[in-house]
């Protein structure tokens, strides 16, 4: 497998992913030597022949990606049972979210709607529930909880699963905006 | 389903949130530029870097896992009729490439940074938002005592194409942070002309 022995830079995900890709078998052994992956498949252009090495050291391929800058090493996914990705809605992070009318009943008990599987909503989910009374976009929830943006995803995505947000999508103008749009932004921008 | 609202908050379909890119170096003032234009105080999130940010698709082991976040700081930018903008500081490391993917994705633009003392530290910017083929314009900021070349020389120094903006400003100051945008946004009209004559039609 050829892997580009290449800092990570534009396109860098790509080398990575392949790098997973062509190695399936890896798993257990891989994921505990994930920083090393992470880091670039430059960091380690031959772990695929033979047992995955220690992760590199800060110092080899010129940056390890877990220095001081990259912040504190978490587990921010706990909140979630580990889960870190919610499958049926691709949330824009600029998306914003609304939280639903309420029904009549404030003790509402939520959760009933697939089964009775889920117990009732964490605060997390109460807490984006009281925010999202005013439209706020996913990337505002998640600065606001200060919790990482995939972990608000999920959270949002157990909220969708019980109807109690709604999702206003970024306008697929946002691709192709058009003249009006553009001209507001401007004008917007001047008036500020 | 639209109720009363005490703020200008979208309403209804026409609800619409837009996005533009700060990008640059580190230290360039990509967060000054976003604060200075900001209706609130920068906000900062964070994403985790994971498994699935790099392509993965297992969540078996993520409990025990660690990992590491990539911080974005964004202003917010509420226009007449509902109009959102969100102004983006993309992460200055350049492994966090994953980030800019979704950053990039549906993004009206970008705005590259440069500080001429250190140009090279703009050239991955540039040169991933030409791959992408997303609008975006060079603001030179003027740091005390960088003033020394002219947007000419970036733009040959840079190798840009000749209808890229290349203007010159100082992002603590938000008229001139506003011009910033405003170029940038006048050159994304630009751009849509010029790849489809009909776009602004629509």
């Amino acid at each position: 497998m050829a892997v580009p022995e290449q800092p990570p830079g534009p396109g860098a995900d790509g080398p990575v992913d392949d790098a997973f890709a062509d190695e399936g078998e890896r798993s257990a052994a891989a994921l505990d030597a994930d920083e090393a992956a992470a880091s670039g498949a430059a960091a380690e252009p031959g772990g695929t022949s033979g047992p995955p090495g220690p992760p590199p050291a800060p110092s080899q391929g010129g940056e390890g990606w877990y220095d001081e800058a990259a912040g504190p090493v978490v587990r921010p996914y706990a909140l979630t049972g580990g889960r870190t990705q919610y499958d049926g809605h691709d949330l824009d992070m600029v998306a914003l979210i609304e939280t639903a009318d309420e029904p009549e009943d404030p003790g509402h008990v939520h959760g009933l709607h697939r089964g009775g599987r889920e117990a009732a909503l964490d605060p997390e989910h109460e807490m984006i529930l009281s925010l999202c009374r005013t439209p706020l976009s996913v990337v505002e929830i998640a600065s606001d909880l200060e919790l990482p943006l995939g972990v608000v995803r999920v959270l949002l995505g157990d909220l969708l699963d019980r109807s109690l947000v709604r999702v206003r999508r970024p306008a697929p103008v946002a691709q192709f905006p058009g003249e009006r749009v553009l001209k507001e932004v401007i004008d917007g921008i001047r008036a500020l | 389903m639209e109720s009363v609202r005490s703020d200008p908050s979208p309403q209804g379909d026409s609800a619409l949130t837009v996005k533009i890119l700060v990008a640059g170096g580190f230290g360039v003032g990509k967060t000054t530029l976003v604060s200075a234009v900001s209706e609130i105080r920068p906000l900062r999130t964070e994403e985790a870097l994971t498994e699935r940010s790099i392509g993965i698709d297992d969540t078996s082991a993520v409990a025990g896992k660690t990992t590491t976040t990539v911080a974005m700081d964004f202003g917010r930018i509420t226009l007449p009729n509902g109009l959102v903008l969100f102004v983006f500081g993309t992460p200055g490391q350049d492994r966090f490439w994953f980030m800019w993917d979704e950053l990039a994705k549906g993004a009206l633009g970008a705005v590259v940074l440069v500080d001429t003392r250190r140009l090279a530290d703009c050239f991955p910017s540039v040169d991933y938002f030409e791959r992408r083929g997303l609008p975006f314009i060079i603001g030179v900021n003027q740091f005390d005592g960088s003033g020394l070349h002219t947007a000419d020389q970036v733009r040959d120094a840079l190798d840009l194409s000749p209808d890229i903006p290349v203007i010159s400003c100082d992002v603590r100051d938000r008229e001139s942070a506003k011009q910033v945008l405003i170029t940038l946004v006048e050159h994304i009209m630009r751009s849509m002309v010029r790849r489809d004559p009909g776009a602004l039609t629509r």
